[in-house]
């Protein structure tokens, strides 16, 4: 057979409900190559693996694997034809052990003393070190993926699906990742990378499938385009540069000093110390998981810490709650906007009233000015281009972008001494995370003090002035993002958490 | 006063039996991510059937069997309700307690007065129901901890989005396991009106459908917890009736909340060690009472 392609999709489509999330996507995947899929979130790249995977049947179209006709019908049959996948949000069961989670992937698992003995092996040859009979829930995410990995790679797969493997991983981490992808290729394994790091994908992949509103793009090769050619196919549109002129640092006004708080359900802080002064924006990067809801639940007032830590403009306010907290000037804006920063029933109208009531004056003698509210919400809308019909839908009923606008619009025009932010651009689509980004500048231009908490370095480098590392709960010292790369970040964030590269010749 | 430690023992595997299988039913179903708090009800149900059963054909074998069914039967409109149409689990599960509760009042008129056939004495003087229940331990823990069926019902009670997406039928798990819980409990329910008190009255159970769900909780979701809870149940049972009996100077009444206070003082010690002890998480299933719904 000349013809060395082992997967090939032809038309497919897929609508949902008033959603056309897949239109006539024709595409191929060759042997031993690593395949960028490229899209905004919403571009329609889930939806296309989870068809390729067997969890959604296409409308229309076709695919062949291995030249012969190919249509799933739940994933083990996917997995029974050689199509494996590594899920973005891990499909791991976490009370259990490696080894019954990777017997779960399998179809017919050999017995357990066996399968360990090639749990071990094979971890071995590809440089994953694991210990077949650990629990899930005492691993790090790295671990958590390796296991993810490994379970995929006992069914030999004749394609390998991985959906954003690297957002979970330092960079170090990810490069060691990329060293066992290379090393599959090199066997003959097709991989279909999906991802939206562009510098990632031009450094480690071979060609690379567009996807834009459902549609297919192209497919390009990614060395051949510089990262903003590749923005400009995945958006539609020239990019918008932030600007970071304008800023001056001022007067110190947020002192944080031995924050820690008890280790309970998530991560422990451990004597955190920093300072912000107003017109500066620190950028707090770390891998999930490290302290970051903890640190935002202890400035924002949900987690009262002991007197003395926290002293905004001198003033204690380690014992306050939240409204006190935003009376004085420190406002939040949490990572999970719908549960956490908004209420998804409540109107946008209602929703201002949960952070912005004292400050906007839209509440007096404890009774709603729903007028007031409803302004206020109209005039969020009308600053940040959130795309709603009005003041009076429901929070839930927005997308991910543009309920993100709007809560980042309702602390920001609260006109706050100090913002602190977490994930402020998380799942959100390219042209709205520029929009917030530029907000949060123009805020900081104006004299606030800003803390962005933030798992994407790219954005961490270009908003902030100086960066500190979350890791394990501690806060390492800052240092000024000028000039700092992304190396000695993954140095900082806790490098490579002992992992190592893979040590069988390929 | 004497109390002897033996025919205590012995009494104390007639008190706990009940329990224990309707205890055994909902751990399935639990481990299987799916909260049924109509164990009661299930039970009752049971009770009336197995002993209609029994008494008509004059078996006590038929009316388990009958007893089976009807509790299987009355916990399919659970799984109807919570896995097709997504009810809350609570809601439903309280309303399926209710409804086996007046349900068999309603049909169980015209067996009030009538005698239960005699049972089948097994080895030891103990009858079979004894012996299956307590041979139904190990057989669920090796189910549950060593076969690949008993794996998937775990991975489907611990995280359903996943078992979901490597293409396990979580529905098609959780209606059988409601179903299996549904059985297990209608016999438990029976033992009560055929082998225990060997009629019927209305409302007889008498709340062992929820000390069962409190025991379920207390074993920590494993089978051998379960047996020690229903051993502990039924010994207080037995012990307080004997020291009724014997005359002691404690109100009746005290004695009679013995092993309801019981219970709630194991569930308390056990929420406290989660809180604040070194024993980590609790072992509940991550997914237990989460509805799970399929895009396709």
């Amino acid at each position: 057979m000349t013809v060395s392609n082992v997967f090939r999709a032809e038309g497919l489509g897929k609508t949902y409900p008033g959603v056309r999330a897949n239109d006539d996507i024709s595409f191929a995947v060759e042997a031993g190559e690593i395949h960028a899929l490229l899209g905004e979130n919403g571009a329609g790249k889930s939806t296309l693996v989870k068809t390729i995977y067997g969890l959604v049947r296409p409308d229309e179209g076709r695919m062949t694997l291995l030249g012969a006709p190919y249509a799933p019908q739940d994933p083990r049959a996917a997995r029974a034809a050689g199509v494996a996948m590594v899920f973005q949000h891990f499909s791991l069961f976490d009370a259990m052990t490696v080894a019954e989670n990777i017997a779960l992937g399998m179809e017919n698992p050999p017995p357990r003393a066996e399968l360990s003995r090639r749990i071990a092996e094979l971890s071995r040859d590809y440089g994953l070190p694991l210990n077949p009979a650990r629990r899930i829930a005492s691993l790090s995410a790295g671990e958590r993926q390796r296991v993810e990995i490994l379970r995929c790679l006992l069914q030999h797969p004749r394609l390998l699906i991985m959906d954003e493997p690297t957002s979970v991983l330092t960079p170090q981490e990810a490069e060691i990742l990329f060293a066992t992808l290379r090393q599959l290729a090199g066997s003959g394994t097709a991989i279909l990378y999906i991802s939206h790091k562009l510098e990632e994908i031009r450094s480690h992949c071979d060609r690379a499938t567009i996807l834009r509103q459902g549609k297919l793009v192209g497919t390009v090769d990614p060395r051949a385009h510089s990262a903003r050619e590749l923005a400009a196919m995945m958006v539609g549109a020239e990019m918008r540069l932030v600007d970071r002129s304008g800023r001056k640092p001022g007067a110190t006004v947020l002192k944080v000093r031995g924050l820690s708080t008890p280790a309970g359900e998530g991560m422990a802080l451990k004597d955190v110390a920093l300072t912000l002064r107003s017109g500066e924006i620190l950028g707090i990067g770390g891998v999930a998981g490290n302290g970051q809801e903890e640190l935002l639940a202890a400035l924002s007032g949900e987690t009262p810490t002991a007197p003395g830590t926290i002293a905004l403009e001198g003033r204690d306010l380690s014992r306050a709650g939240p409204e006190t907290r935003r009376r004085a000037g420190l406002l939040a804006a949490p990572e999970d906007r719908l549960g956490h920063a908004a209420v998804p029933e409540f109107s946008l109208a209602e929703n201002t009233l949960l952070t912005a009531g004292a400050r906007q004056g839209l509440i007096r003698r404890g009774l709603i000015d729903r007028k007031a509210a409803s302004g206020f919400a109209q005039e969020i809308i009308r600053a940040f281009d959130v795309r709603t019909p009005g003041p009076d839908t429901a929070a839930g009923a927005l997308s991910g972008g543009n309920l993100q606008k709007f809560v980042i619009g309702r602390e920001v025009l609260g006109r706050p001494l100090v913002l602190v932010v977490n994930q402020p651009t998380w799942g959100v689509d390219a042209g709205a995370a520029a929009a917030i980004r530029q907000a949060l500048l123009d805020l900081a231009a104006q004299g606030a003090g800003l803390i962005v908490i933030s798992q994407d370095l790219d954005e961490l480098l270009e908003l902030s002035d100086r960066f500190c590392a979350l890791n394990q709960g501690r806060l390492s010292a800052p240092r000024p993002t000028e000039g700092l790369t992304v190396e000695e970040i993954g140095l900082m964030l806790g490098g490579a958490h002992g992992m190592e590269v893979a040590h069988v010749p390929a | 006063m004497m109390i002897d430690p033996l025919s205590v023992f012995i009494l104390l595997l007639g008190a706990a039996t009940p329990i224990l299988f309707a205890a055994l039913g909902e751990l399935v179903a639990e481990r299987a991510g799916v909260l049924n708090l109509g164990v009661e009800g299930m039970m009752i149900t049971g009770a009336l059937a197995g002993f209609a059963a029994a008494h008509a054909s004059g078996s006590p074998a038929l009316g388990f069997l009958a007893a089976a069914i009807a509790g299987a039967a009355l916990s399919m409109t659970f799984a109807a309700l919570t896995q097709f149409l997504l009810s809350n689990q609570v809601a439903t599960g309280l309303a399926l307690t209710l409804f086996g509760l007046g349900l068999t009042a309603m049909f169980g008129k015209p067996y009030e007065g009538m005698k239960a056939p005699a049972m089948m004495p097994g080895p030891l003087g103990l009858n079979w129901m004894i012996w299956l229940g307590i041979a139904l331990v190990p057989l669920l823990w090796w189910f549950l901890a060593r076969t690949r069926p008993g794996l998937i019902l775990r991975a489907v009670g611990e995280n359903h989005d996943a078992a979901h997406g490597l293409g396990y039928p979580v529905r098609r798990v959780r209606i059988l396991a409601i179903g299996f819980g549904g059985a297990l409990a209608g016999m438990g329910g029976a033992y009560i009106s055929i082998a225990t008190v060997l009629q019927w009255t209305e409302g007889m159970t008498a709340g062992a459908g929820w000390i069962a769900l409190a025991i379920v909780v207390f074993a920590q979701w494993n089978p051998w917890g379960v047996l020690a809870g229903a051993w502990l149940f039924g010994g207080v049972t037995v012990l307080q009736l004997r020291l009724q009996a014997a005359g002691v100077a404690v109100p009746v009444q005290l004695l009679s909340m013995a092993p309801y206070l019981a219970t709630i003082i194991v569930l308390v010690l056990i929420s406290a060690r989660q809180k604040f002890g070194r024993s980590g998480g609790a072992a509940a299933p991550a997914s237990l009472g989460r509805p799970f719904h399929a895009l396709k």
